[in-house]
C-alpha cells in the first residue's frame, strides 16, 4: 500500500495557570483530572470550526498515574471534557517530557496517516501526588549498579551536573534564574503569557490558606518577579551540605495542565484552523541517570541531524528550566551565551512553574507565540531534560517566515 | 444591634440545632480586566448529601459577609458581588425543622422578615449582583438569587424550584413578588403554583433559562469559569441583558385567574398556601424590579403570609406529610433488621391478567431479574408476556429505555404453563388470581409443591387473610402479603402484611424487594382490608348509607370539598370499580357487621353492570340517568356540613379502633398509607392530623391521634 507521510502541525496550546503544590496552593483542593478537562474545553472553545467528532485521539500524559490521574486519564477526561463518545483516549508517561511525548506520539500517528487532528496535553499535581508516590524500584537498580542512588533524585543529578562542569558556577545559574523571573514578569506585562491560559475556578475550604470559598486562578501563581541575586544567595541548598541547587534556580513543586491541537497540516488548513508551528523533527535519547541534566545534548543533537539542520538554523528555543545548570549546560555545550536573547524570551519554568508531565506543551504554546512575533525566525525547538536520564528535542518551523527577515 | 441582628438572634434561640450555612467571601480578578469581585459562598460545611439550608443563624452569617461587601462596594473596592454555592448545592431554602419549633405568630413573622432584611441587602448594593446556581435550589435558595441582578444556571442542576405552596407556605422571601416581574406571572405561576402542586415537580437547569430565570446556561464542567467571563462580560458592556417586556394589563389578571383554576384542580380550595401566594402574584402588577419601594408591599404581604401559614394546621400537616413520605416511608416501622432480608434473583408471577402483568413489568424493570408469568392457559400467558413486552415498547418509544435495555426487560419477562419449570429455582413468587380465598389456598399449595422452603409466597390480595392462605401449608412462615394500590406504577404504596406465622426473614426479604421496587412499604397486621382500603371502604360505606338514606350526590359533593381530596369518593368508586368496592364491603361487613353495611344500592349499581354513577357522556360530568333510575333511597336529607360529619366521625373512629387492633404500630403509619396508597393530600396530613385540629378526634374518641407539635403548633 502506498503511503505519504503527511505535515504535522501544533495547531493551538492552551494551559492553567500554574499554581504552589501543598495544602496552600491555588489547587490545594482541586482535582487533577479536573485541571486537564478545563484545558481541554478551552482548546475546544477557541477552535470553533474544529467538530469535536474529528479529534481523532486523546493522548494525556502524567507522571504519576493514580487516584485523580489515573484510570486512562485521556480516555477519562475526554468523556468528562464532553467530547462525543467516540472519541477514543490514552495515557502516557515519559516524566517532566509526558506532554511533549504525547504531542510527538500523536504527530506520528498523523504522519502515517491514523489520525487526522488529536490532542495532547497532560497535567501535573504534584501536591495531590507527591513525586515519587507509591514508586517501587527494583532492588536490582542498586545491588548491581545499574545507577548510582542519586539517580532517583532529580535534585542530586543537578548537583552531579554541577560536579560535572565546574565552570558553570552557582552564579551563573542564579543569574540565569533571575533574568528568568525578570523576563517572565515582561511578558507578563506584554500580555505574552494570559490569553493561552484557561482560567480555572478554585474551591478553598483551608481557612489557614487564605479567603475560603470559590475563587477564580488567572495567573501563574509560583512566580516571584523582583528576584534579586542577593535573594537567592541566602538559600538552603536542600540536595547537598554547600551544594549549588536553590528552590531559586530550580523550577519548584507546581500543579497544572496544558493541552494542545495537533494535526495533519492539510486538515487543519481545510478546517480553517490556525496553523501556528510546523514540526520538523523529533528526538528522545537516554544519557546517564545520574546526570539527566545532560539529556537535552544529545537529543537536540539527533533531532537536528534527522532535520538536516545546524543549531546556528535555530532561531528561537524554548528550553525547560527544570534545574538552570541544566539549561546552561547545554547553552555551553552549543557555544550559546547564558544570556542569548533566542533562549526563553519569555522566561522559564523558574519562574512559571513545572508540572512535571504537562509542561511540554506549554514550551509548545510559548514557541508559538515567539514565531509569531517573529517571522523572520524560521525555526525553533523546545527541549527538555527527563528523569531517569533522557532529553527530548522537538523542532519546529515557523508557518509565519518570510525570506526578508535577518 | 440593628434590628435584623435582633430579630435573628431570637430566632437562633429557638432554633439551637440548625446546622448554620456560612456565606464565605473571597475575592478574585475578573477576567477581561473587568475588575475585583467579591464571591459569596454558600456552604454548610458538609458534602452535597447534606445539602445547604437556611436557618436564622444561616441569615445571620450572610448578613454578616453582606456587611462586608457593602463596606468594599461603597468603598469602590470592588466591582461586583456574586453568589454561589458548595458542589451540586446552591442552597435549598429554609430549614423545615427551624419553622416546626415556632410557636409564636410574631416569631413566624420575624423569619420572614428576618429572610427579607438581609436578601434585600443583595438588591440594594451599588455594584451589579449576580447569582451562579451551580446546582440544587429550592425555595429560599431560589429566591436568594431572585434578589440579584442577573443569574446563571448550570445545565447540570437537577432540581430547581418554590416548593413552599406543596408544603404549606408561600416563596415568602421574595418569590411571589420578585418572580412575577422577573418572567410574566404565567411563567412565574407555573413555578409557583402548577409545579409545586404538581408532586413538587422539579425545573432542570436547561429549563430555568428558558423560562427567562436565568440569564445565561452553561455546563457544569466549567459552569463557574463561564459564569464569571459572563459577568465578565455583563460588567464591560459585551453582553447587554435583555428581558422580555412584562404585560401588566389584563394578561396579568388572567394569569391569576388561571393560577387559581390550577389551584382548584388540585386542591379545591381546601389549602390556603396557593391562594395566599396568588394573591400576593396578583398584587405584585404594581411593582418593578429594581425599585424597592414598589416591592416592599409585596414583601410585607409575604412575611404576613408566612406568619399565618406558619400558625396554621395545614402548613404543619405538610411538614408532617413531607417528614413520613421522606424519613418514615424510607425507614420502615417495624420492619425487621434488613440483614435478614434473602436475596431474590428470580420472580414468578401467577396468574397473567392485568395486575399479574403490571407486576411482572415493574418487578422485570426495578429487580431486573428474571420474571416468569403463569396462568390456566397459554392463550392468556401470551396475552400477559405480550401486555408486558408491549409497555416495555411504549417505554423505548417514550426514550426512557434504549434498544440494549428494552431488549434486557423483555428478554427477563417470560411465561410459562409449567410451574414446575418456571418456579423451580425462583426466590419470590407472587399470586394475582381471583379474589376468593379457596382459590389462593390452591394456587399457593400448587406453588409450594415446586418451589425452595424459603421461597417467598407473596399475595396481593386486597382484603383477604393472609395467615388463612399460609394455613395449609408446608412453611407458612413464607408467606406475606405485598398489596399494591391501583395504578400500581403511580400509587408508591405497599402495605406489607405479616401473618401470623411470617418469620422475620420472610418479612425482611418483603421489605427488602419493596424498596428496590421504589415503593413504600408499610408494616400491615393481617386485618381484614389492611389499611387503605378498610379507611376508603369505611368512608364511602358512610357516605353510601347517606345516599341511601336520602341525601342528593350534589350535596355529597359539597360536603366533602373541603378535604380537598384527588378525587370525591363518588368517583372513586368507579376508579376502583363497584364490583370491587361492592367485595370489599362484603368482606369488611363479614369481618365488623356493626360499622361495615353492604348497600343494596351499589348492588343494584353493580347487577346492572354500571361502572359508576357518573356520566360524561354530554362531555360534563352528571349523575347518569339509569343509575339514578336503580337507587332506592330514603327520605332524610342532610346539608353538606352533616355530610363531612357523618363521614369523618365514621372515619376517626375507624382509625381509633385499628389502632388498638394494631393494624398498624402507630398513627403516623395511617397517614403515611392514606397519603401514598390514596394520594391524601399533605394539608390533610393523611387525615389525623386534620381529625385532630378540627375537632373530630377529640370528639369521637375523646383524645387527639397525635401529641402537640408532631403536626401542629408545638404546646
Amino acid at each position: 500500500m502506498p503511503r505519504t507521510a503527511r505535515d504535522v502541525v501544533f495547531v493551538d496550546g492552551v494551559r492553567t495557570p500554574f499554581g504552589k503544590a501543598g495544602p496552600k496552593g491555588i489547587y490545594a483542593e482541586t482535582r487533577a483530572d479536573d485541571l486537564v478537562i478545563k484545558a481541554i474545553r478551552e482548546l475546544l472553545r477557541r477552535n470553533p470550526s474544529l467538530d469535536p467528532a474529528r479529534v481523532d485521539e486523546v493522548a494525556i500524559a502524567a507522571t504519576t498515574q493514580i487516584g485523580d490521574q489515573g484510570l486512562t486519564l485521556g480516555r477519562s477526561a475526554a468523556l468528562l471534557a464532553g467530547l462525543p463518545k467516540t472519541v477514543p483516549g490514552y495515557s502516557i508517561d515519559r516524566m517532566c517530557a509526558g506532554a511533549m511525548t504525547a504531542a510527538t506520539s500523536v504527530a506520528g500517528g498523523i504522519a502515517f496517516g491514523a489520525y487526522d487532528i488529536a490532542i495532547a496535553g497532560g497535567v501535573e499535581h504534584m501536591g495531590r501526588h507527591p513525586m515519587g508516590e507509591g514508586v517501587d524500584p527494583n532492588p536490582r537498580f542498586l545491588s548491581e549498579k545499574v545507577v548510582d542512588e542519586s539517580a532517583l533524585f532529580m535534585g542530586m543529578t543537578a548537583e552531579n551536573l554541577h560536579d560535572r562542569f565546574p565552570h558553570l558556577t552557582k552564579e551563573r545559574c542564579d543569574a540565569y534564574a533571575v533574568r528568568s523571573q525578570e523576563k517572565a514578569a515582561k511578558a507578563y506585562a506584554n500580555n505574552v503569557i494570559q490569553p493561552d491560559l484557561v482560567p480555572v475556578a478554585v474551591r478553598r475550604t483551608n481557612e489557614a490558606a487564605g479567603e475560603t470559598g470559590w475563587g477564580l486562578a488567572t495567573v501563574d501563581e509560583p512566580m516571584r518577579p523582583g528576584t534579586t541575586m542577593e535573594m537567592l544567595a541566602g538559600l538552603k541548598t536542600p540536595f547537598r551540605p554547600h551544594g549549588r541547587i536553590t528552590a531559586g534556580n530550580a523550577a519548584g513543586l507546581n500543579d497544572g495542565a496544558t493541552a494542545s491541537l495537533i494535526a495533519a497540516e492539510d486538515v487543519a488548513r481545510e478546517l480553517g484552523l490556525p496553523v501556528k508551528m510546523r514540526m520538523v523533527s523529533y528526538a528522545f535519547v537516554g544519557v546517564e541517570p545520574e546526570v539527566m541534566g545532560i539529556g537535552p545534548v544529545p537529543a537536540t543533537e539527533k533531532a537536528l541531524r534527522q532535520a538536516g539542520l545546524t543549531i546556528a538554523d535555530i532561531g528561537a528555543f524554548e528550553i525547560n528550566e527544570a534545574f538552570a545548570i541544566q539549561v546552561l549546560s547545554m547553552l555551553d555545550h552549543f557555544g550559546i551565551a547564558d544570556d542569548d536573547e533566542r533562549v526563553n524570551p519569555y522566561g522559564g519554568a523558574i519562574a512559571y512553574g513545572h508540572p512535571l508531565a504537562s509542561s511540554g506543551v506549554r514550551l509548545m504554546t510559548q514557541l508559538a507565540r515567539r514565531f509569531e512575533e517573529r517571522p523572520d525566525v524560521r525555526y525553533g525547538l523546545t527541549s527538555m531534560c527527563i528523569g531517569m536520564g533522557m532529553g527530548g528535542t522537538v523542532i519546529w518551523e515557523n508557518p509565519n517566515f518570510t525570506e526578508g527577515g535577518k | 444591634m440593628s434590628d435584623t441582628t435582633a430579630l435573628l438572634k431570637r430566632a437562633h434561640e429557638l432554633f439551637p440545632d440548625e446546622v448554620v450555612t456560612s456565606a464565605h467571601v473571597r475575592h478574585l480578578d475578573l477576567p477581561l480586566g473587568a475588575g475585583k469581585f467579591a464571591l459569596i459562598t454558600l456552604d454548610n460545611g458538609f458534602d452535597h448529601t447534606k445539602p445547604t439550608t437556611f436557618g436564622p443563624g444561616s441569615l445571620a452569617k450572610l448578613s454578616e459577609a453582606l456587611d462586608q461587601v457593602e463596606r468594599e462596594a461603597a468603598a469602590g473596592e470592588i466591582a461586583a458581588v456574586g453568589v454561589t454555592g458548595k458542589p451540586f448545592i446552591f442552597a435549598v431554602g429554609a430549614d423545615l425543622k427551624g419553622v416546626e419549633v415556632l410557636k409564636e405568630h410574631s416569631d413566624a413573622l420575624a423569619i420572614g422578615k428576618g429572610g427579607h432584611d438581609v436578601f434585600k441587602r443583595i438588591a440594594a448594593l451599588p455594584v451589579p449582583t449576580f447569582a451562579f446556581y451551580n446546582g440544587a435550589a429550592m425555595g429560599g435558595g431560589v429566591e436568594v438569587g431572585l434578589h440579584c441582578d442577573y443569574r446563571t444556571v448550570s445545565t447540570g442542576v437537577p432540581a430547581f424550584s418554590l416548593p413552599e405552596c406543596f408544603l404549606g407556605l408561600v416563596p415568602g422571601w421574595g418569590g411571589c413578588t420578585l418572580l412575577p416581574n422577573l418572567i410574566g406571572p404565567a411563567k412565574a405561576i407555573t413555578v409557583i403554583i402548577e409545579n409545586s402542586l404538581s408532586q413538587n415537580r422539579q425545573l432542570k437547569g436547561k429549563q430555568v433559562f428558558d423560562l427567562g430565570i436565568a440569564d445565561a446556561v452553561f455546563a457544569p464542567a466549567d459552569f463557574l469559569e463561564q459564569s464569571l467571563l459572563w459577568a465578565a462580560t455583563v460588567l464591560k458592556g459585551e453582553t447587554v441583558v435583555e428581558r422580555p417586556e412584562i404585560d401588566r394589563g389584563e394578561a396579568w389578571d388572567a394569569a391569576v385567574a388561571h393560577g387559581r383554576a390550577i389551584a382548584d384542580s388540585k386542591v379545591h380550595g381546601a389549602a390556603p398556601a396557593p391562594y395566599r401566594a396568588l394573591d400576593i402574584i396578583a398584587a405584585a402588577k404594581d411593582a418593578t424590579l429594581k425599585d424597592a419601594a414598589s416591592l416592599q408591599a409585596g414583601f410585607d404581604a409575604e412575611d404576613a403570609a408566612l406568619a399565618d401559614l406558619i400558625m396554621g394546621g395545614e402548613l404543619r400537616s405538610g411538614i408532617y406529610a413531607f417528614n413520613l413520605v421522606q424519613k418514615r416511608g424510607k425507614r420502615p416501622f417495624g420492619a425487621p433488621d434488613k440483614s435478614l432480608a434473602r436475596p431474590v434473583t428470580k420472580v414468578g408471577v401467577v396468574g397473567a391478567g392485568l395486575m399479574a402483568s403490571q407486576l411482572a413489568l415493574l418487578f422485570a424493570r426495578q429487580l431486573k431479574v428474571p420474571v416468569v408469568l403463569t396462568d390456566i392457559d397459554q392463550e392468556r400467558v401470551d396475552k400477559g408476556v405480550g401486555y408486558v413486552h408491549g409497555e416495555i415498547d411504549k417505554l423505548q418509544a417514550k426514550g426512557r429505555l434504549n434498544q440494549d435495555g428494552a431488549n434486557r426487560l423483555k428478554g427477563l419477562v417470560t411465561g410459562s404453563l409449567d410451574k414446575a419449570a418456571a418456579f423451580g429455582d425462583a426466590d419470590f413468587v407472587i399470586e394475582a388470581v381471583f379474589e376468593e380465598l379457596g382459590v389462593k389456598q390452591q394456587v399457593f399449595a400448587d406453588v409450594e409443591a415446586v418451589v425452595s422452603p424459603t421461597c417467598i409466597l407473596a399475595t396481593n390480595t386486597s382484603s383477604l387473610s393472609v395467615t388463612e392462605m399460609a394455613a395449609k401449608l408446608e412453611h407458612p412462615e413464607r408467606v406475606v402479603g405485598f398489596h399494591f394500590f391501583n395504578p400500581v406504577a403511580v400509587l408508591p404504596l405497599l402495605e406489607i402484611v405479616r401473618g401470623e406465622s411470617t418469620d422475620d426473614a420472610s418479612l425482611a426479604t418483603a421489605f427488602g424487594v419493596a424498596k428496590k421496587l421504589k415503593k413504600t412499604g408499610v408494616l400491615v397486621k393481617d386485618a381484614p382490608a389492611f389499611v387503605v382500603n378498610r379507611i376508603l371502604t369505611r368512608f364511602m360505606g358512610e357516605i353510601q348509607t347517606v345516599i341511601d338514606e336520602g341525601t342528593p350526590i350534589d350535596t355529597i359533593e359539597k360536603g366533602v370539598e373541603p378535604l380537598g381530596l384527588p378525587m370525591s369518593p363518588i368517583v372513586l368508586i368507579e376508579l376502583v370499580g363497584p364490583a370491587i368496592a361492592l367485595h370489599v364491603s362484603e368482606t369488611l361487613h363479614g369481618a365488623f357487621p356493626e360499622r361495615f353495611t353492604v348497600s343494596e344500592n351499589l348492588r343494584r349499581v353493580v347487577a346492572a353492570g354500571k361502572r359508576g354513577f357518573y356520566t360524561w357522556a354530554s362531555g360534563q360530568q352528571e349523575i347518569d340517568p339509569e343509575v339514578a333510575a336503580l337507587l332506592q333511597v330514603g327520605d332524610v336529607v342532610l346539608t353538606p356540613e352533616q355530610v363531612l360529619d357523618r363521614a369523618l366521625t365514621a372515619v376517626a373512629q375507624e382509625i381509633a379502633l385499628m389502632l388498638d387492633e394494631g393494624v398498624v404500630a402507630e398513627a403516623q403509619d395511617i397517614d403515611l398509607c392514606l397519603i401514598t396508597g390514596a394520594g391524601w393530600p399533605f394539608h390533610l396530613g393523611g387525615i389525623t392530623p386534620y381529625l385532630d385540629r378540627s375537632g373530630v378526634s377529640e370528639r369521637v374518641n375523646g383524645k387527639p391521634f397525635l401529641a402537640p407539635g408532631i403536626a401542629s403548633v408545638p404546646a
